[in-house]
């Protein structure tokens, strides 16, 4: 297992049962149930460790309950009375022959029985002697019979793979004997002189020694400080006796340690030297032999240069203490200890030190400038303020650190602005200090006092200077005045206060009040005007004023400004930047919904019954992971500069339940278009539906915003309509309620492909939809505050719908000659009749202005038809409110033109939804809602059935009007592929 | 000179019992390996989390601080904390060592179903039943979340933390990988209350089931199914279900007493363990070896690919 190897627990024994977490905690045993029984079961007593122990006889004496009887001597003539030899056992109580008593009795290794092994140092000594004994291998048998005990430390060296005879310390690589190399010069003291042979073998094997082997160091024996006591001179030997017997070297040496000369010669602490003598008898100072060739090295060189000559040279740390000893000693232990591991394993429990331990360098103490004297004088603490500069310089000079010269800045030195600038942070608004707060006046004054302070604290505070300070200060507000009164001359009074007041920096011209936001360019111009107060020109209001204004207007402005901004000024901001700003504003109408909304689910449901998974049950949203998120993940920011966090939110309007109800709340809508087309007028409870339809007011609103801005086209339309109907009138038999609309969407519908393309373009380039906005705001205002207009609103959907759908022709008109347009309007007279009851209503609201008052108004923007007298248009909006929803798309309703039968029907229903749209006054946008929701939903999912299969689209518009026909296939599915589209860039624009 | 790999050995599943831990602390709710598979974290009913040795099946420490049921617990890479979330609506951070609260975190509306550590530890990734994931920092003692993820319409059953994504299983029937590096989140739909979602050990797909009785195999970037796992039962608990550690089956809990194990390709069953004849209610696999845990009523049992001599020596110690 795995575990077991990472794992180093050891366990001992049973594991105790887990402590149950209510299980209340064990009493202690009392100290009187700590009982004590001997091992025959009965209780023990104990009587105090001084006084008897557990044994202390009966009742704290000797003896038992008869008393204690000394031994009797008894002798008599048959029995006489032998010599007593009283032992200490004699005295001593059985527990004292136990174990752990004083005089076990149990066979335990004698200390004779040992041979003294454990002395290493005494054993080193053994084992050179038996090596320079004349007959080698003394100890050999010694040796070989080793006693059993070892001392711990030497069976934890073991354990660590130590071998008697290595040294102590880690192993390391085999060196280059270098060593012997650069003493082979050198005489030395040795005499186990390993063979020439072997010698040479070594250093073959040394070629082929692995680099990962390595070697326990040699046991050294530093120095050995035998005292000299004989007459002989420094560094004399004696005979050699194994060559002055053999005379040939290494020959005659029986030594047990052959094998490991190695060994032999790191005893000696020392190599053999390179070259030695061929044979006869050799010693120091014993001539030359008669053998010898050379009459070299006959005598012992020492050279200086193996001595240190300097106390603690270079050698630091080599155990020798200031030793001063032949060189090859000092040179034992160097980089031995530094890459070393040993080779035996670590102790268990044990690790190797990763760093060895540090050797504490003293240092020695500084040394005192002559001039020194152990005493500290607290220099006074110089306070700027209330010191005169003249002396707080001297001071700080005297002192030795200027302001200036505290640049040296660490980290922690530096304040919060400095470490904000560090982190790039923008510094916050508010007053840096409540300084910045007080008024220019009540600054000055407390300069006055403060000056009187420095005065009075660095003399006596006199009456004069008092009278003095305040005299400046009278003089100075003075002065301010007069030059205030100077100031203001060219500009209105009080404009100084204003721009004393912006110019503080509290001020924050962004978040200020803004008076005149009804005017724009007015706003604008009192922007700037804050602005340059804030920067602190005099000249702010001259300059900011429009000079194209007349004086007198200028005069007001220049009041209004004024005045509006004491009213404003940041006095009151200053306070108001303590606070800071809601970040969400109270918007009770608007609530934030997420703007990417996910897939219908209904389709997903199927793909996924289908296991179609992938791209139709998969939505992906953009994502906005926290700043600090990505910091933990360790990734970049995928949205470095937005400061949004999870899904991008829109603002949409609270009170439409759908934002909370569905979750596709924007795509039925885009079903609403086609709600319209094949909602039918039929049944009752095709009702609600329809009155649900104006609720689609915003989109409604937009194409028909959308559609007014094109003027030229309007106007071309308008005209082509003015025409149409002017030429139609006579041809329809009908009253003329909308005789208008006629003409149009045979256009549409006769439209060749092209222009239905560049149709398609023009709503895509569309202009944004704050233009629109920027227009028609003030009239949408109205529309929506007034709910007594909500026909009028159901008319301004229509006729923005229908608008829509005008666009259209635009671009034939443009692009054709007007006289193309006679065209429709003959293609028209013949639907006229049959159509006209039915469709004309849907094209009322635009017509009625054509109509009613006069051919004129044609080129008015719709939003304005509310304002027509009510009288011609009531009527006629009923229709719209009946046939509004119906009004058939261009393509598929316009061809339907027998459809004479809906008549009745339209009119029929139109008195219900009349009393119905009465009575539901009140409630109605949510109603609408709703119910635009519903439709939309189930129109959604006919949509798409529709685009793949256009019959379809006709079999639902058939659901929705019966008058459809059949004539118009392609068409109809053209026309809402072409509404889907419209739709889309409607709602890419919306949410833009 | 390059010697040809040796053949594949087929995958080995882990059926033998190895050990049956009797934690002793209620019903279990979910049992955890630790990161590196030598700890077991089981989370009980009676309001503790224990931390046992999983060699030896002996119990090294009880954590107790949560006001109730302990729901799902995660450790650190370093093994050197742990979090745990409990039906107390608290998420706690735990000090291995000392067994004391380091951090209680508190914010989720309702019990907190799962959590997970990133990998560094620094945030803790925990969804509630409230329909929100809350990232918490470790780093820092601020206590509000770092983000809240309230995407979800139903309470959040699983979560996951990869290098760089969260993947949140929820009830309303979809799998949400917010993807940090993107910076975009990804729903998958599924249909169906989801009990569990994992990623594949190579960050490719992703493991939901649900409560349909089905674990489906999702590729990650596309959405597009892999596979479809069925034959277990699932149609009430929240069971877990995992992926073996080298991607070759595909493992789920079962209301049956069984764990199914499939295989990932195929998509048949290759093993049905079984556990007990109550249901399995969590498991969990071995980060890098054939062993598996699973959780059934008051007991864990460990299971490996061998009966091994060296655990019951051990166990004989």
């Amino acid at each position: 297992m795995a575990d077991s190897d990472t794992e180093d627990f050891v366990t001992y024994g049973t594991p105790l049962d887990p402590i149950e977490e209510d299980e209340p905690l064990k009493k202690p045993v009392p100290l009187h149930d700590q009982t004590v029984k001997d091992e025959k079961g009965r209780f023990k007593r104990f009587h105090g460790a001084f006084t008897g122990g557990f044994s202390a006889g009966y009742f704290n004496t000797v003896g038992s309950k008869e008393g204690w009887a000394p031994s009797t001597f008894v002798s008599s003539r048959q029995q006489k009375a032998g010599k007593v030899n009283s032992r200490p056992e004699d005295f001593m109580d059985d527990e004292d022959f136990s174990e752990h008593g004083i005089a076990p009795r149990e066979i335990t290794t004698t200390e004779d029985f040992t041979s003294g092994r454990q002395d290493t140092i005494r054993d080193k000594a053994r084992a050179l002697n038996s090596l320079v004994a004349p007959i080698p291998g003394d100890t050999v048998l010694e040796d070989l019979i080793a006693p059993a005990r070892t001392s711990v430390g030497v069976e934890m060296l073991k354990k660590m793979g130590w071998k008697e005879g290595q040294g102590i310390g880690p192993r390391a690589k085999r060196k280059p004997r270098k060593q012997n190399v650069a003493e082979a010069g050198t005489r030395i003291y040795s005499c186990a002189l390993p063979p020439n042979g072997s010698e040479e073998s070594e250093e073959e094997e040394d070629e082929y020694t692995p680099e990962n082997v390595t070697f326990a160091p040699k046991d050294v024996m530093p120095i050995d400080f035998t005292p000299k006591d004989d007459p002989h001179g420094l560094g004399y030997r004696g005979l050699d006796p194994h060559q002055a017997l053999t005379g040939l070297p290494g020959m005659g040496h029986i030594d047990l340690f052959t094998l490991d000369s190695d060994r032999t010669s790191n005893l000696l602490g020392t190599g053999g030297p390179k070259h030695r003598r061929k044979g006869g008898i050799s010693g120091e100072a014993f001539g030359v032999g008669a053998l010898e060739d050379a009459d070299a090295d006959i005598y012992d060189r020492d050279a200086l240069s193996n001595y240190d000559s300097v106390l603690g040279g270079e050698e630091p740390g080599d155990g020798l203490f200031g030793w001063t000893a032949p060189a090859q000693y000092n040179k034992k232990t160097k980089g031995s200890s530094r890459d070393a591991s040993y080779l035996g394993k670590i102790l268990e429990g044990f690790t190797l030190a990763s760093q060895a331990s540090e050797i504490k360098t003293i240092f020695p103490p500084p040394e005192l400038p002559r001039n020194y004297r152990p005493v500290h004088y607290f220099r006074p603490v110089v306070d700027l303020a209330s010191t005169s500069p003249m002396v707080a310089q001297v001071l700080m000079e005297s002192k030795g650190h200027m302001p200036q010269q505290t640049q040296e800045k660490g980290r922690h030195q530096l304040d919060a602005s400095q470490r904000r600038d560090l982190l790039g942070e923008s510094s916050l608004t508010g007053p840096a200090s409540v300084f910045d707060l007080l008024d220019n006046k009540d600054k000055e004054r407390l300069e006055g006092i403060r000056r009187l302070a420095g005065v009075g604290a660095s003399g006596a505070m006199t009456e004069e200077r008092r009278a003095a300070v305040v005299a400046a200060g009278v003089a100075a507000a003075a002065a301010k005045a007069s030059q205030s009164a100077l100031s203001s001359l060219p500009q209105t009074p009080g404009s100084e206060e204003v721009l004393s007041a912006w110019r503080s920096p509290t001020a924050d011209t962004s978040r200020s009040f803004r008076p005149f936001e009804k005017n724009p360019p007015k706003q604008a111009r009192y922007d700037q005007y804050i602005s340059k107060l804030k920067q602190g020109h005099k000249d702010a209001l001259e300059s900011s004023l429009d000079g194209s204004m007349t004086e007198w207007e200028r005069g007001r402005e220049r009041d209004e400004f004024v005045r509006a901004a004491m009213l404003y000024k940041p006095s009151s901001s200053s306070l108001s930047s303590r606070f800071t700003r809601a970040k969400h504003e109270d918007n009770e109408d608007m609530v934030e919904v997420a703007q990417e909304q996910e897939g219908d689910v209904n389709d997903k449901q199927s793909a996924v019954k289908m296991k179609m998974f992938g791209k139709l049950t998969r939505d992906t949203f953009e994502w906005h992971p926290d700043k600090l998120l990505c910091k933990r993940f360790n990734i970049p920011d995928p949205y470095p500069g937005s400061g949004l966090v999870g899904l991008p939110k829109v603002k949409k309007d609270k009170y439409s339940v759908f934002n909370f109800l569905t979750l596709t709340d924007s795509r039925p809508e885009s079903g609403g278009p086609m709600g319209a087309q094949s909602q039918p007028d039929s049944s009752p409870l095709a009702g609600p539906p329809k009155r649900a339809e104006p609720g689609k007011k915003s989109r409604w609103d937009m194409s028909e915003r959308a559609g007014q801005p094109k003027d030229a086209l309007s106007e071309f339309l308008s005209e082509a309509r003015s025409e149409a109907s002017t030429s139609q009138q006579p041809a329809s038999s009908q009253p003329a309620p909308a005789p208008s609309l006629t003409p149009e969407p045979p256009a549409l519908s006769q439209l060749p492909p092209e222009t239905q393309q560049l149709q398609e373009e023009e709503e895509e380039s569309r202009p944004p939809m704050d233009l629109f906005k920027a227009i028609f705001a003030s009239s949408s205002d109205e529309k929506s505050s007034s709910s007594s207009e909500d026909n009028s609103e159901e008319e301004d959907d229509e006729d923005g719908h229908r608008q829509m759908e005008l666009q259209p022709p635009g671009p034939l008109n443009t692009g054709m000659d007007p006289s193309a347009l006679p065209v429709p309007s003959s293609a028209a007279p013949g639907a006229a009749p049959g159509a006209a009851p039915g469709a004309a209503p849907g094209a009322a609201p635009g017509a009625a202005p054509g109509a009613a008052p006069g051919a004129a108004p044609e080129a008015k923007p719709p939003p304005e038809q509310p304002k027509l007298p009510a009288a011609p248009s009531k009527e006629q909006r009923q229709e719209e409110e009946e046939f509004g929803p119906k009004l058939p798309p261009p393509t598929s309703s316009w061809p339907q033109l027998p459809a004479s039968s809906s008549v009745p029907q339209g009119d029929a229903h139109k008195k219900k939804c009349k009393e119905k749209h009465k009575s539901k006054k009140e409630a109605k946008k949510k109603h609408k809602k709703k119910h635009k929701k519903h439709k939309g939903k189930k129109e959604k999912k006919k949509e798409k059935k529709k685009k793949p299969i256009p019959e379809e689209s006709d079999s639902t518009s058939d659901g929705s009007a019966d008058s459809d026909s059949d004539a118009d296939d392609l068409p109809g599915s053209i026309s809402t592929e072409q509404l889907l589209t419209r739709l889309k860039s409607l709602r890419g624009k919306k949410y833009e | 000179m390059a010697f040809p790999l040796p053949r594949p050995q087929p995958p080995q599943l882990p059926h033998h019992l190895l050990r049956t831990v009797d934690c002793k602390q209620g019903a279990i709710r979910a049992v955890r390996f630790n990161a590196d598979g030598n700890y077991i974290l089981s989370c009980g009913g009676d309001k503790t989390l224990r931390l046992w040795s999983a060699s030896r099946g002996t119990l090294l420490k009880t954590y107790s601080g949560h006001g109730y049921e302990v729901l799902d617990a995660d450790g650190a890479f370093d093994n050197s904390h742990i979090c745990s979330c409990s039906s107390d609506k608290t998420v706690i951070l735990w000090d291995v060592a000392s067994g004391l609260v380091s951090r209680k975190l508190r914010g989720h509306a309702g019990k907190v179903n799962c959590v997970r550590f990133n990998e560094e530890a620094t945030v803790i990734v925990s969804g509630s039943i409230d329909g929100s994931v809350r990232c918490w920092d470790t780093r820092s003692r601020r206590p509000e979340p770092i983000q809240v993820l309230d995407e979800a319409r139903d309470g959040v059953s699983s979560v996951k933390v990869s290098e760089y994504e969260l993947l949140s299983g929820s009830v309303d029937g979809r799998v949400r990988r917010y993807d940090l590096r993107m910076g975009q989140l990804h729903v998958d739909f599924i249909n169906s209350p989801i009990t569990c979602v994992c990623f594949s050990q190579d960050g490719q797909c992703t493991l939901s089931s649900s409560l349909d009785s089905a674990v489906r195999l999702l590729d990650k970037s596309t959405g597009e199914m892999l596979g479809e796992y069925t034959g277990h039962k699932n149609t009430s608990y929240k069971l877990d279900c995992c992926l073996s550690h080298k991607d070759t089956h595909v493992l789920s809990c079962s209301e049956d007493g069984y764990v199914y194990f499939w295989d990932l390709v195929e998509g048949s069953v290759s093993l049905k363990l079984p556990v007990g004849k109550a249901t399995v209610q969590s498991l969990s696999f071995h980060p890098s070896e054939p062993r598996l845990l699973t959780a059934m009523e008051g007991s864990v049992k460990v299971w490996g690919a061998e009966p091994e001599d060296t655990v019951e020596d051990q166990g004989q110690q």
